[in-house]
C-alpha cells in the first residue's frame, strides 16, 4: 500500500511538472479564450416570457455538423430568452419517442428533423395536434407542410447536388465519384442524383462505412488505385474531405477533393489550395432560424417562407472565401 | 429450491430480485429530479420505449438462459420489417401476406442460426457475428436493388394494412392517456415465456442445456432442439418487433436495427441473467428494459446533455450486476 501510494504520488508530480514545462504559446485553450473575451456575449435582448424550445435531430453520437447548428440555436434562445433543449438519436423509432417525451413535457415550440420522415409522422402529428408550433430543419422539405410544420428551414439536397455538378463542369471534370458515408440516408441519396443530373462527365457511387474514418480511407484509396480515370471525388461530409485528401496520397491520385459542408480543417484545406471547392448548407444558419422563427410565431404569429421551405444554401464556397471562413469556422459556427 | 424453504428465501432466491430494487431506484430516482417524468403521458412514453426493448430481450433472455448468445438479434428486427414490406409490395398482395412470408423467413433465419449452431460446433457469438453481419448488409442490398432506394416504399394504402397495423402498431387510449399495443405485446411474451420456463418439461431442459451441455444430454434432454428452438424464439419475436416498426412508420429504414442487439443483451443481463448461461428469468428482463426505458427517457425528461446517456447506461449496468451478484451470493449464504 504504501509502495503504490509513492508510486501515486510520483506520476502526480511528473504530471504536474510536466504540464507546467509544456505550455504551448500558440493556440490551445487559452487562444480560444481571447477570440471568447473580444467578441463579448451579450444577454438576452427581449421581454417577452422565458419560453422552452426542444430541438430533436437524427444526428449520431458526436457530431461536428450538428454541433454548429446547436451553436446557431443556442445563439437565438440566448437573444430570445429561451430555453433550449437538445437531444437527438439515429434510430428513426427513438428519434420519435424523443419528441413524444418533448410534447409530454409542454414544451412551447419544437425542431425536429425529418431524415426519416415515416418514424417521425405520428410523433410530429401528436405535436400538432397538442398546439405545439413545429419547425422542421435540415432534411425532409417535402413532406414538412404535410406533417403540420411551420416552415421548413434547409437546404434542399437535389439542388445542391445540382450546384456541385455544375461547378464540376466549370473545373473540366469527367470522372466523379461520389462517396455515401451514411447507408439508408434519403439526403444522401439526393445529393448524389443531383450531381449526376448537372454533371456532363460520369459519377460513379461508393458507399463506406462512416464511423469508421481508417475504413472509408482505404475504400476511397482502394477505388482510386482500381480506377485511375477518377479526377474528382466528393465527399458528402465536411471530416471525409481530409480523410479523402490522405486517401489520395495513399493511392497516388490527382484527383480533386471537393466536399460538401465546412469545418475548420475544410475552411484551412480550401485556402492551401488542398481541396478545390466545398458547398455550404450554412448549418448554424439552420439551428438559428429555427429557433429565432419559432420566436417570432409565439411572439406575432409571423411564418417565414410562405409555405414554401426557406433555404439556407447551397453556397460554393472556394479559395478565395475560405480565408474569411476560417476564423469564423474555428469559433464553431461555420 | 426444496419446498422446506420459507417465501423469504425463495424471494431472495430469485433472478430478478436485485433488478427489482434497482428499477425502483431508477424510478424514484428520476421522479424526483425530472419534471414531467411520472405525469401519465410521461409514464406511457417511458413504457413504450421499454416495450420495444423488452419484446426482444424475453428471448433474448432465454437463450442466454441456455448458455448462448444472438447478435443477429437486433438487424433481424430491421430485416423483417424489410420483407414484409417489400413481399407486399412487389407482389401487390394483401399486406396480410407480406407478413406471412416475413414470419416464415425471419423464423428461418432464428432456423439457421440454430441449426449451424449445433451442427458445427461453433460458439454462438462467431454463428451469429456472420448472420449479423450478413443480415446488414442484405436489408441495404436487396432494399436498394428492389426498391432503388434506401428506404422501402408505403404500403399504407394497400389492402390489409388497417387490420394489420390494428394488430402491431394502434395506440389505446386509457382514461385520456395513449398507451402503444407494445406494451400488451410485451406482457404477453413475458407471461408465455414464463409460463414456458417455471412450468414446462421445454423450461427445464433451457436451464439444463445452459447449466451444462453435457450433463443435460447425459440425461436424456434434446440438446440441439432445445437450442434451436430458442433461437427461433429470438426470431419470432424480432418478427413481432419488425412488423411493429412496419406498421407504425409505414415504411422501412434498411440502415437501422445495428447495435441494438447488445441493448437487448443488456436488458437481459440488468435483469439478472448470467453470461455463463443456466440462470435469469423472462420477468428480470422485463425489468431491465424498463431500466433501460426509464434511464434513456428519464435523461431526457431531466432536461441533461445527451452527451451523457451511454456513460450512465455502463455506471447503470455495472451497478445492477453488482447488485445481482451480491443479492444471488446473499441468497446462497442463507439457503
Amino acid at each position: 500500500m504504501a509502495r503504490f501510494r509513492t508510486w501515486v504520488s510520483i506520476a502526480a508530480a511528473g504530471a504536474l511538472s510536466a504540464s507546467l514545462a509544456g505550455c504551448s504559446s500558440t493556440g490551445g485553450k487559452r487562444a480560444e479564450d481571447a477570440r471568447k473575451a473580444a467578441s463579448a456575449q451579450g444577454g438576452g435582448a427581449v421581454s417577452t416570457p422565458r419560453w422552452t424550445v426542444a430541438m430533436i435531430t437524427h444526428s449520431g453520437d458526436g457530431d461536428t455538423f450538428w454541433d454548429i447548428v446547436q451553436n446557431g440555436a443556442q445563439q437565438a434562445a440566448d437573444k430570445d430568452n429561451i430555453k433550449f433543449l437538445y437531444s437527438h438519436d439515429d434510430e428513426g423509432q427513438q428519434q420519435a419517442q424523443l419528441v413524444d417525451a418533448a410534447v409530454d413535457k409542454g414544451v412551447d415550440g419544437i425542431v425536429v428533423t425529418l431524415a426519416k420522415p415515416d418514424a417521425m409522422k405520428s410523433a410530429v402529428a401528436r405535436a400538432v395536434r397538442a398546439g405545439i408550433p413545429v419547425i422542421t430543419v435540415n432534411s425532409g422539405a417535402e413532406k414538412s407542410k404535410e406533417f403540420g410544420a411551420l416552415t421548413h428551414v434547409g437546404q434542399d439536397e437535389t439542388i445542391a447536388g445540382e450546384a456541385v455538378g455544375d461547378e464540376l463542369n466549370r473545373r473540366g471534370r469527367k470522372t466523379a465519384l461520389c462517396v455515401l458515408h451514411e447507408q439508408g440516408n434519403v439526403g444522401h441519396e439526393q445529393r448524389c442524383a443531383g450531381v449526376k443530373k448537372t454533371f456532363d462527365g460520369t459519377v460513379r457511387n461508393i458507399y463506406v462505412e462512416g464511423t469508421d474514418m481508417s475504413a472509408v480511407q482505404s475504400s476511397i484509396g482502394a477505388k482510386l488505385q482500381a480506377d485511375p480515370s477518377v479526377d474528382a471525388v466528393v465527399t458528402l461530409g465536411a471530416p471525409y474531405a481530409d480523410t479523402a485528401v490522405k486517401a489520395r496520397q495513399d493511392a497516388g491520385s490527382k484527383a480533386e477533393i471537393d466536399t460538401f459542408d465546412l469545418n475548420a480543417k475544410v475552411a484551412a484545406s480550401l485556402k492551401d489550395g488542398t481541396l478545390g471547392f466545398a458547398v455550404d448548407q450554412q448549418p448554424y444558419l439552420q439551428g438559428y432560424e429555427a429557433v429565432d422563427l419559432l420566436w417570432l410565431y409565439r411572439y406575432n404569429a409571423d411564418t417565414l417562407g410562405g409555405g414554401r421551405p426557406v433555404l439556407t444554401g447551397p453556397q460554393i464556397i472556394t479559395k478565395d472565401q475560405a480565408a474569411e471562413l476560417e476564423s469564423y469556422a474555428d469559433r464553431g459556427t461555420r | 429450491m426444496t419446498a422446506t424453504t420459507s417465501p423469504l428465501r425463495r424471494l431472495l432466491g430469485r433472478p430478478e430480485l436485485g433488478s427489482v430494487v434497482g428499477a425502483l431506484a431508477v424510478f424514484l430516482f428520476f421522479a424526483l429530479v425530472a419534471d414531467g417524468f411520472v405525469r401519465a403521458a410521461g409514464l406511457s412514453t417511458v413504457l413504450y420505449a421499454a416495450s420495444t426493448i423488452g419484446i426482444m430481450a424475453v428471448p433474448v433472455a432465454l437463450l442466454m438462459i441456455g448458455g448462448e448468445f444472438d447478435l443477429s438479434a437486433g438487424v433481424m428486427v430491421t430485416s423483417s420489417a424489410l420483407i414484409s414490406s417489400m413481399s407486399s409490395y412487389q407482389m401487390t398482395a394483401n399486406v396480410w401476406v407480406g407478413v406471412g412470408v416475413s414470419l416464415l423467413v425471419t423464423l428461418a433465419i432464428g432456423f439457421f442460426n440454430g441449426f449451424m449452431l449445433t451442427r458445427t460446433g461453433l460458439p454462438s457469438f462467431i454463428i451469429t457475428l456472420g448472420t449479423f453481419l450478413m443480415l446488414t448488409g442484405m436489408n441495404l442490398g436487396f432494399t436498394k436493388l428492389i426498391s432503388g432506394t434506401v428506404s422501402t416504399r408505403t404500403i399504407a394504402d394497400m389492402e390489409g394494412f388497417a387490420s394489420a397495423k390494428a394488430l402491431f402498431a394502434s395506440v389505446l387510449t386509457v382514461g385520456g392517456v395513449d398507451f402503444k399495443v407494445t406494451i400488451l405485446w410485451w406482457l404477453g411474451l413475458v407471461a408465455l415465456a414464463s409460463w414456458i420456463l417455471l412450468r414446462t418439461r421445454v423450461g427445464n431442459w433451457i436451464f439444463a442445456v445452459g447449466g451444462g451441455k453435457e450433463a443435460a444430454r447425459a440425461v436424456g434432454v434434446p440438446v440441439a432442439a432445445t437450442k434451436i428452438g430458442l433461437y427461433m424464439g429470438v426470431s419470432f419475436a424480432a418478427w413481432i418487433a419488425g412488423q411493429h416498426l412496419l406498421f407504425s412508420f409505414d415504411a422501412v429504414q434498411s440502415g437501422e436495427g445495428v447495435g441494438k442487439e447488445l441493448t437487448y443483451i443488456i436488458a437481459a443481463v440488468i435483469g439478472g441473467c448470467l453470461i455463463t448461461g443456466g440462470y435469469g428469468s423472462a420477468v428480470g428482463s422485463a425489468v431491465g428494459a424498463l431500466i433501460f426505458g426509464m434511464t434513456d427517457k428519464g435523461i431526457v425528461f431531466a432536461e441533461w446533455n445527451p452527451d451523457w446517456f451511454k456513460f450512465f447506461l455502463g455506471a447503470m449496468l455495472l451497478l445492477a450486476t453488482l447488485l445481482n451478484a451480491w443479492v444471488r451470493k446473499r441468497a446462497e449464504a442463507t439457503a
